[in-house]
């Protein structure tokens, strides 16, 4: 049986005919919960290792995998920027590798148009790996000298974190296009 | 699902240019990266003015969260309590009978401490701490160790400082905004702490790993005196941190040293007070200049 819902709350997510998208949502939602997940710092995680995956990171594979073309290919520049205020790495680390992520994604995309879950997931493994792989050379640029090994559980969380991402992502998704503005 | 092709357009010269520089501004944010990472690894501190200013933006969501945190663990406390307040009520009772004895005890060792302190006429400054904060954040996901604390220069912490919590040291101070700071976890690799072992005085150092756990290098080689379960303290060599403050606990032995585990882990930590600068570091005098010879 049903749940007794309010009509119009039953018919607020289904398309209709005199309803549309509203702009500001559908553009803006991607842009904001990337940031959201650049935010991750200042969750109150207080972690004496690095094992949260890179949010940011994350979701900005998640949208460009799931709706290619949503982010424009400079993209990696401004939320990059974002994420360097907050992620403790040498300020420029994000943008230099969400940028070239970006460039990587258009690239694959454009190479393998038709793909399945498992190779998103494949690709993004890949580039998490590359991602935290290059992003702890750049901080053991500016002084550190961590080993790669302290990496190994981070890399798990964050290959496994992903499918949960790739599903937030497609709430997210559905959330934007909510047919609200009447036409 | 497919992507639409976005590359080719069709015949619209906008949308051809729109995308031709789409890729051309890639291109630029990557190289303007290259060059941001450039300047600020030479020179850790050329962006921390944007940092701090971002991080003190994002302070009272913070300090809300980090609240939420607490009273979360409270509430587990408390309904974990009601299943056994009556052991623990006779327990504490008995506690409080025995603290009683030992106050009077410590009352009267601590008037002996001050007259014999008086009778060699050394002079105690008062080490009250700068600010009592909350910690409110940290760089979980990068391999830096860097944690954010509730308190900034309009509260008096000076980059420098030393940071600790109840169970021992946690690191100093690197950056400073107006309402919060960030640390420099005594984990992180780039962090260097002069250390003891508490029992003996046996000099070293204590190197962050980066995997919550720090290297202690002993500054004697030869046999290796360390053993599992010693207590490290501080040294206070250096100036930067008091001396005798526990920092870690020695958990296994490396042919140089020990790797040992922090006493104070900071995501159990609650409260930290930040010190004040233990000695002033006294000005670096440039040494005076070559007198200029001709170029060749």
């Amino acid at each position: 049986m049903q749940p007794p819902l309010p009509s119009a709350l039953r018919q607020f997510g289904k398309p209709r005919i005199n309803r549309a998208a509203s702009p500001v949502l559908a553009l803006t939602t991607p842009w904001l919960l990337v940031m959201l997940g650049s935010l991750s710092p200042s969750w109150p995680v207080i972690a004496s290792a690095p094992v949260l995956p890179p949010f940011g990171f994350l979701l900005l594979v998640g949208w460009q995998q799931l709706r290619p073309g949503l982010f424009p290919v400079w993209a990696g520049f401004p939320l990059g920027l974002f994420d360097d205020l907050f992620s403790g790495q040498p300020f420029g680390s994000a943008v230099v590798l969400w940028s070239a992520a970006m460039i990587a994604l258009d690239f694959i995309d454009h190479r393998f148009p038709w793909r399945g879950f498992a190779l998103n997931w494949l690709v993004a493994s890949a580039f998490i790996t590359a991602y935290l792989l290059l992003a702890l050379q750049i901080a053991n640029l500016g002084g550190a000298n961590a080993s790669p090994l302290v990496l190994l559980p981070q890399l798990a969380v964050a290959v496994l974190a992903y499918p949960i991402t790739a599903r937030l992502v497609a709430l997210a998704d559905r959330f934007r296009l909510i047919p609200i503005r009447k036409i | 699902m497919a992507a639409p092709n976005n590359r080719r357009p069709g015949y619209s010269r906008r949308a051809q240019y729109g995308n031709f520089f789409g890729y051309i501004l890639a291109v630029a944010g990557l190289a303007v990266g290259v060059i941001m990472l450039v300047i600020s690894t030479g020179k850790s501190e050329s962006f921390s003015g944007l940092r701090m200013a971002a991080a003190d933006s994002a302070a009272p969501a913070a300090k809300a969260a980090a609240n939420a945190r607490t009273g979360s663990q409270s509430t587990r406390q408390i309904i974990a309590g009601y299943f056994t307040s009556g052991v623990r009520v006779a327990r504490l009772e008995r506690e409080v009978a025995e603290a009683r004895v030992r106050l009077a005890e410590q009352a009267a060792l601590a008037e002996e401490n001050a007259r014999l302190k008086a009778m060699l006429a050394l002079t105690q400054g008062d080490q009250r701490p700068v600010v009592v904060t909350r910690m409110i954040g940290s760089t979980s996901s990068s391999t830096r160790r860097f944690a954010t604390i509730g308190a900034g220069t309009n509260q008096g912490v000076r980059v420098g400082m030393a940071v600790r919590s109840p169970l021992g040291l946690v690191g100093r101070v690197v950056e400073t905004g107006s309402t919060s700071a960030r640390l420099l976890l005594v984990t992180d690799t780039e962090s260097s702490v002069p250390v003891r072992r508490a029992s003996d005085g046996l000099q070293g150092y204590a190197n962050g790993l980066g995997d919550g756990t720090v290297q202690i290098r002993l500054s004697t080689t030869g046999i290796n005196p360390l053993k599992r379960g010693d207590a490290i303290v501080t040294s206070g060599s250096g100036g930067i941190y008091r001396p005798g403050e526990a920092i870690a606990v020695v958990t296994s032995l490396t042919p140089d040293g020990a790797i040992a585990r922090p006493l104070s882990d900071p995501g159990q930590t609650e409260f930290v007070a930040v010190e004040a600068v233990f000695e002033e570091i006294p000005e670096i005098v440039p040494a005076p200049a070559p007198k200029p010879g001709r170029k060749r």
